[in-house]
């Protein structure tokens, strides 16, 4: 196999992340690349959730629309990911489940269990029936009671039932890989990355005893790729995580919220690493956060705070205090599907409007937006030089797509960047005087000057104000004071190098742009698109100049939102047209499979203006 | 150390408050306060919310933050832990502080950073011109209200006493030299203190003035009240102090008491902090990435 998905299925809270970390981590130490995506539920524990785990001979961060082989630990898994199973392809699943019918699935939205009535023309189908038709559409059953296997594993090594039992998720990637011939090692290691002691014991021996068994051979199998050290594999919170620590944070500050908070409480597990002793405060909320998070910028820590969309909506208040008082001040914000509470744990990206016209009045602000893994730490790291460099709010968008899904990469694409340019005031070494805080400067950018920076002190204010920080409503300082604070991102525009600013990945005639989350998809696409091209925009404010690359292309852009924010956003900086805006709002990502199909209607001029993807469960 | 004068802790910018406004005997209470203190000005910060109160950062010749209304809290607490040596002051009205900013205020007292807390309560929102505050009780109807308040009053010093506040005090505007000492303490308290400052609004609230008030308070320490709750008292004990505090924050009408009602020890958000920053505070944020980044340790659990 050159590609392949495994999925697993199952209630939240039962594990299947560990079986999904374990399947990945096996397949890696077998040298394959490896990306997970996680789909769950706002839920504690008994929602569906799945994961998917795609494997390449190169890195990837791409998904593809239907899966190799499913796993399903239960029976909704069954009902809900009918069709996502390729022809060819196989179901492994406890044949227990076989006895339920779609109404005995508890937690299954009454529009799936209706689906299915009418499609099997009863009004209660079977798991059976379920069965018959991922037979018919070409799907290889494999049945495989879970349960019992343990059990039996578990008599055979002396251990109770109930202990056994808590390896079933070991025993699903074992008899996953087992029934596609691959070695039972990388598996082993594999468990002694996730494991330790008697735990790691009991598991390599159930993963052992289920390789012991016969299993019929597939008609395809999973080979070693060639196993490389230096690799590592996490999540997109993690990297963000981790950037921020490579570029000095200090201080971050959260209020719990899907799917940000993985970023905050990694810091908070993390501080006895050398460097990395960040004071991290969870508030009472985002208000709380934002403003925080300036209190503490303002004596010189690097700070950040890190959200989603509910709260970054009650961040715009803190972000515009921050851009008129010149406080340096990151926000990493992890979009989810909006309005209002939305889709707390599904992906979109549908903030970028708002995180570039957010809150009142005008301040100069920086928005960047990651694609992958290897992006957001290297992005987390400019979002802390830039906002000090400028001494303003710098917005670094990613999602929850971002941030749940994990990928190898070479460790080496994780960056530490040497990043500078900020400017602070050289201290007076006698008296007491006032500084001059808003201090004139051709670049818009004073002297930073910390709280608590001896031989002074200084005035900051909400108002408007003049060079040292007192409230003033005169006509002439409000005019330079605005004008000195927007020159800041003149300046930015200027310094930040292009390579900062966007990536044209390859040219065509059909040019694609996208920006965050869509850049694996769209890299892998181009593989199977000749003819079109694609422009990554990382620096989506200031907007980078790109009208020129437009010129005489068929432009497409593709993201995930309902009305094509980055489309709107293109036409108006660039005043050229967008021909095809394709977007996705359901709150799951693109698939490759999608956007090669929608891609290959542009190219043969079949497209209307608007594209709307609808794929995934 | 510079040898420093009063005049040294006043800005020369001119406050802009109406003649006869409770916030000039505050300013010069929390002017005198430092001093006396000596409070070097460059490791000073006061920070204040929006409204009248809210300006007076700016006659003060110490660092001053004029952040957001409601939001001064947050903003105070994030540069006392990010700078602990700093000494930090947060001033605001009753509407900035209980009305848009009551979860900031009851949030800070979970926290116990620090830091001195000012309220100056003159029970309306002055400059928006008179509307009710917080702390204007139900019925009551000052000139600037077209009709009676139909809201009813928060009593500051039970909220912070339920919020965690390990001292609260409380003094008067006119009573300058009283409320210079209650700042004085405040300050010198390990942890977050609050001090809630009655104060006249001349312009706007006709019903609690100068007069109204002068015979009606009177002083906690007069009448041999001790706020002192050391640590480890015995729970029949506490019980007493608890009681002994709600019944004089309570009283208010014919009587009302100034003073320190509470001071407890409990430790400060700063030393609770120590539990997963161990250096701190001797090595705190405002100092910088000290040492650089063990990446390759932090990447070891993601090795493959």
């Amino acid at each position: 196999m050159e590609d392949f998905t495994w999925r697993v299925g199952g209630p939240q809270g039962g594990g299947i992340e560990t079986a999904a970390t374990l399947f990945a981590r096996a397949v890696a130490k077998g040298g394959w690349w490896v990306a997970t995506k996680r789909e769950y539920h706002s839920n504690i524990m008994g929602r569906h959730s799945y994961l998917d785990v795609r494997l390449a001979r190169k890195p990837v961060a791409a998904f593809r629309e239907k899966v190799d082989m499913l796993v399903a630990l239960d029976g909704e898994t069954l009902a809900r990911h009918l069709d996502e199973v390729r022809s060819g392809g196989v179901i492994l699943y406890d044949p227990r489940v076989l006895e339920l019918t779609v109404h005995k699935l508890p937690m299954l939205d009454h529009r799936v269990a209706e689906v299915l009535s009418e499609r099997f023309g009863k009004l209660d189908p079977s798991l059976k029936d379920l069965l018959a038709a991922y037979v018919e559409s070409g799907v290889q059953p494999l049945p495989y009671p879970f349960e019992e296997v343990a059990d039996r594993i578990g008599a055979e090594l002396g251990v109770p039932s109930l202990q056994a039992r808590r390896t079933l998720n070991t025993i699903a990637v074992a008899a996953s890989l087992h029934f596609l011939g691959f070695p039972l090692e990388p598996l082993l290691e594999a468990l002694a990355l996730q494991f330790r002691g008697k735990v790691l014991e009991l598991n390599q021996k159930v993963a052992e005893a289920v390789y012991r068994e016969e299993v019929p051979r597939l008609s395809f199998q999973l080979h070693l790729n060639g196993y490389e050290p230096g690799r590592v594999y996490l999540t997109g919170a993690q990297a963000a995580a981790l950037g921020k620590l490579a570029g000095g944070l200090r201080f971050q500050t959260y209020y719990p919220i899907s799917p940000a908070t993985d970023e905050s409480t990694y810091l908070e597990a993390h501080t006895a690493f050398t460097g990395a002793d960040v004071a991290v405060v969870q508030t009472e909320d985002e208000i709380a956060a934002v403003t925080m998070a300036v209190g503490a910028a303002l004596t010189g820590a690097k700070s950040a705070t890190a959200t989603s969309g509910p709260g970054f909506s009650l961040m715009a208040e803190g972000m515009g205090f921050a851009g008129m008082i010149e406080a340096p001040l990151v926000v990493t914000l992890y979009q989810r599907g909006g309005p209002s509470t939305g889709l707390p744990t599904r992906t979109e990206q549908g903030d970028l409007q708002f995180a570039l016209r957010g809150g009142h009045g005008e301040y100069p602000r920086l928005v960047l937006a990651s694609g992958d893994i290897e992006d957001a730490f290297l992005d987390a790291q400019k979002a802390l030089a830039w906002a000090w460099r400028y001494q303003t709010v710098v917005v670094h968008l990613l999602d929850k797509f971002l941030a749940s899904m994990a990928q190898s990469l070479p460790k080496e694409a994780l960056r530490v960047l040497q990043l500078d340019g900020e400017k602070r005031l050289l201290p007076k070494r006698e008296g007491l005087a006032p500084y001059e805080r808003y201090a004139p400067s051709e670049d818009g950018i004073s002297p930073f000057i910390p709280i608590g920076t001896p031989g002074g002190f200084y005035w900051m204010t909400s108002d408007e104000h003049d060079l040292e920080g007192h409230i003033t409503e005169d006509v002439v300082l409000r005019e330079y004071q605005m004008e000195k604070r927007m020159q800041k991102l003149k300046t930015a525009q200027e310094e930040i190098p292009l390579e900062d600013q966007y990536t044209l990945f390859r040219d065509g005639e059909v040019l694609v742009l996208g920006w965050g989350t869509v850049k694996g998809t769209l890299l892998e696409a181009l593989d199977h698109l000749p003819g079109v091209g694609y422009l990554h925009l990382r620096l989506l404010w200031p907007f980078p100049k790109i009208a020129d690359l437009l010129e005489g292309k068929r432009i497409v852009t593709v993201e995930h939102n309902y009305s094509g924010q980055l489309a709107d956003l293109v036409q108006q900086e660039t005043l050229k047209r967008v021909h095809h805006r394709v977007v996705k709002y359901s709150g799951r990502p693109i698939t490759l499979d999608e956007a090669v199909e929608v891609l290959r209607a542009v190219l043969a001029k079949e497209a209307p203006e608007r594209l709307v993807l609808r794929k995934g469960v | 150390m510079l040898e420093l004068k009063l005049a040294d802790y006043k800005a020369e910018k001119q406050p802009d408050w109406c003649p006869g406004c409770g916030d000039y005997g505050i300013l010069s209470a929390l002017q005198m306060a430092l001093f006396e203190l000596r409070k070097d000005p460059s490791q000073t910060a006061v920070f204040s919310g929006i409204g009248c109160s809210a300006k007076t950062p700016h006659y003060l010749n110490v660092y001053g933050v004029h952040t957001l209304h409601g939001r001064v809290l947050p903003v105070a607490q994030g540069a006392k832990l990010a700078n602990p040596h700093l000494t930090v002051v947060a001033v605001g009205g009753d509407g900035d502080g209980l009305g848009i900013g009551a979860g900031h205020f009851v949030a800070a007292g979970r926290r116990n950073v620090d830091m001195l807390y000012i309220l100056y309560d003159n029970e309306v929102y002055g400059l928006t011109k008179g509307q009710a505050g917080p702390t204007l009780g139900f019925g009551e109807k000052t000139k600037s209200l077209p009709k009676p308040n139909p809201q009813g009053r928060i009593n500051p010093l039970l909220l912070a006493f339920a919020a965690g506040y390990t001292w609260i005090g409380r003094g008067y505007a006119y009573d300058v030299k009283g409320l210079k000492e209650l700042i004085k303490e405040g300050l010198s308290h390990k942890g977050l203190a609050f001090l809630h400052v009655l104060q006249p609004c001349p312009t706007y609230n006709d019903l609690h003035t100068k007069e109204w008030f002068a015979p009606r308070l009177y002083k906690l320490k007069d009448e041999g009240y001790d706020p002192h709750v050391p640590e480890g008292l015995p729970p029949e004990e506490l019980d007493r102090k608890m009681a002994q505090f709600q019944e004089k924050a309570a009283e208010w009408g014919e009587r009302i008491p100034i003073g320190v009602f509470w001071k407890a020890e409990v430790p400060t958000f700063e030393e609770r902090l120590r539990a997963y920053l161990p250096r701190y505070p001797e090595v705190y944020p405002a100092l910088g990435q000290r040492e650089p980044l063990d990446l390759e340790g932090l990447l070891k659990e993601f090795a493959l």
